[in-house]
């Protein structure tokens, strides 16, 4: 068995009264696409605070590659909004995460600017967020995650705010980049056909305060083309069965 | 693109026509009543009266703004010094801000009327006193504006920024000082339009030249048409400056006018 890149055990939060996280434990695999989903305000967002250390957890511990996990972070996350800085240009917002590293300016441009093309930003370099789409803003956004050069991706509801032409044609593409990369990634999702589609493996959560339901594996083989394919539907079905039952769980 | 100068053109017009419909409109009812109602010029002169007497005196008024703006320009620049840094010791410690904001609010109901004289007779005739004076009605509208602005950045900026491991400097000069853009700038509108009040009032109140003193001495000498012609000036001066400050805003922050153009 090969050892996780990320542990979370009996973690639990609250906030003052409000009992947020419950119970999580999961693992992810190196290389690994991992899913969370759960109903809105069910704390999948506080799991990631917890992560990127902007909380603190009150109970369980996490473990990263073995060891826990403390100091500077190896993430690389990326909020609910697309979060740019409207008064940057989209190549400064790119390198965001290479400038707070401490990496000059010119050189992170260097480094970033050759994957403008793949996040289909080409042209846009010097263009500001406002000028862009939803769509272009979250790709940007994307590449702000992924440039940081971090062991692990923490993506919170990337295409939760895109219309749903503009989301499916996104969830295709990160699909597609998934398959030349070898990312490991955390996913916070509410869209069940979303998750199907990108993930290995799905953590299913319950209501506030949070468990996991249940966990399952989605055996579908890459390179998926299909949003909807019969096998796919089928994963899909069985998850909507367990998150409107929780009760009756399989 | 080509398209959209004569439009921008147009929109410009849409905005300023009609103040200058009313405020055109307003000077020829003035003008009309003080040339037929038979009212003395001493008492109401005309537009057109004011004018020519300003372009005759223009030479005094040259002379006495000169003062005024340097007593404008300098009271507003330490204004902004000392609300930049107060606005960022308030950013960092939390508990300055109810340890000075009940000074500062006080400072600002003082009555100009009272407060002027009594600068003038601490510090004297020169420019220190109108410094401290057009500081005193401006610091406080700047500190407010900037302590906003901070306080307005995403959560989710700084989220982001924290998760990349950025210090709280880190995080103020990346995020919270551009966030705090449009307020400062907000702020530095109204406050301009303040400065030149202040500096005014403050040679009002004893002053070898400026505005201030002119508009006295013209007032004394029963001339309400150079008194008019010293507020003319001054309302240049202050429209002048506000233009200014919207250019600057304009420069500083080309990425605010863009979310109106078309998208890709
Ligand atoms: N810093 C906080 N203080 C108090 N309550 C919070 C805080 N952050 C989140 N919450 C509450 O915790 C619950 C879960 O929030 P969140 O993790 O954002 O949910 P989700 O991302 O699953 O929609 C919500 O009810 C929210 O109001
Ligand atoms: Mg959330």
């Amino acid at each position: 068995m090969t050892h996780n890149r990320l542990e979370l055990r009996h973690v639990s939060k609250r906030f003052g009264e409000l009992d947020v996280l419950g119970d999580i434990s999961l693992t992810v695999r190196p290389g690994e696409f991992v899913s969370i989903l759960g109903p809105s305000g069910a704390g999948k967002s506080t799991i990631f605070k917890l992560l990127t250390s902007s909380l603190q957890l009150d109970g369980g511990e996490i473990a990263f590659d073995g060891a826990p996990l403390r100091g500077q972070r190896p993430f690389a996350f990326m909020p609910q909004h697309d979060a740019l800085m409207p008064w940057r240009r989209i190549i400064d917002n790119a390198t965001l995460g290479l400038e707070v590293q401490g990496m000059s300016r010119s050189e992170a441009r260097a480094r970033v600017q050759p994957l403008f093309a793949e996040f289909g930003l080409d042209g846009f370099e010097q263009h500001y967020p406002a000028q862009l789409s939803g769509g272009m803003r979250q790709r940007a956004a994307l590449l702000r995650t992924i440039s940081q050069q971090s062991s692990m991706l923490l993506l919170d509801e990337p295409f939760g705010a895109l219309d749903a032409l503009t989301r499916a044609g996104m969830q295709r593409w990160l699909q597609s980049m998934w398959e030349h990369h070898n990312w490991t990634a955390l996913l916070i999702t509410h869209d069940v056909r979303e998750a199907v589609f990108l993930s290995d493996r799905i953590y299913v959560l319950t209501a506030r305060p949070a468990r996991v339901l249940t966990e399952i594996t989605v055996p579908l083989p890459r390179p998926r083309r299909d949003l909807a394919s019969p096998a796919a539907s089928a994963i899909e079905a069985k998850l909507l069965q367990t998150l409107l039952n929780p009760d009756q769980r399989t | 693109m080509s398209k959209s100068h004569p439009r921008a053109f147009a929109s410009a017009f849409g905005h300023i026509g009609p103040a200058l419909l009313s405020v055109g409109s307003l000077i020829l009812a003035w003008e009309l009543y003080a040339q037929f109602s038979g009212i003395s010029p001493t008492t109401l002169p005309a537009p057109s009266r004011v004018l020519a007497q300003a372009l005759q005196h223009r030479a005094a008024l040259f002379e006495n703004t000169l003062p005024t703006i340097s007593a404008t320009l300098l009271g507003f620049s330490c204004s902004l010094i000392a609300a930049f840094v107060f606005s960022v010791l308030i950013d960092f410690f939390k508990p300055l801000r109810r340890a000075l904001f009940p000074v500062f609010i006080i400072s600002q109901t003082l009555p100009l009327v009272a407060i002027a004289p009594l600068i003038v007779l601490w510090f004297g005739f020169g420019l220190t006193p109108k410094i401290m004076l057009v500081a005193l009605v401006t610091f406080f509208p700047m500190l407010v504006a900037l302590v906003q602005g901070y306080a307005a950045t995403d959560d989710d900026i700084e989220a982001l920024l924290a998760s990349m491991g950025a210090s709280r400097v880190r995080i103020f000069l990346l995020a919270r000082l551009p966030s705090s853009l449009p307020y400062f700038f907000a702020g530095l509108r109204i406050s301009i339009t303040y400065a030149v009040v202040g500096a005014i009032f403050a040679e009002y109140a004893g002053a070898a030249k400026g505005l201030g003193i002119y508009i006295l001495n013209a007032k004394n000498n029963f001339r309400p048409d150079l008194v008019l012609a010293a507020v003319l000036v001054s309302a240049t001066l202050t429209l002048v400056l506000f233009g200014t400050t919207i250019l600057i805003q304009r420069l500083a922050m080309p990425w605010e006018r863009l979310g109106e153009k078309a998208r890709p």
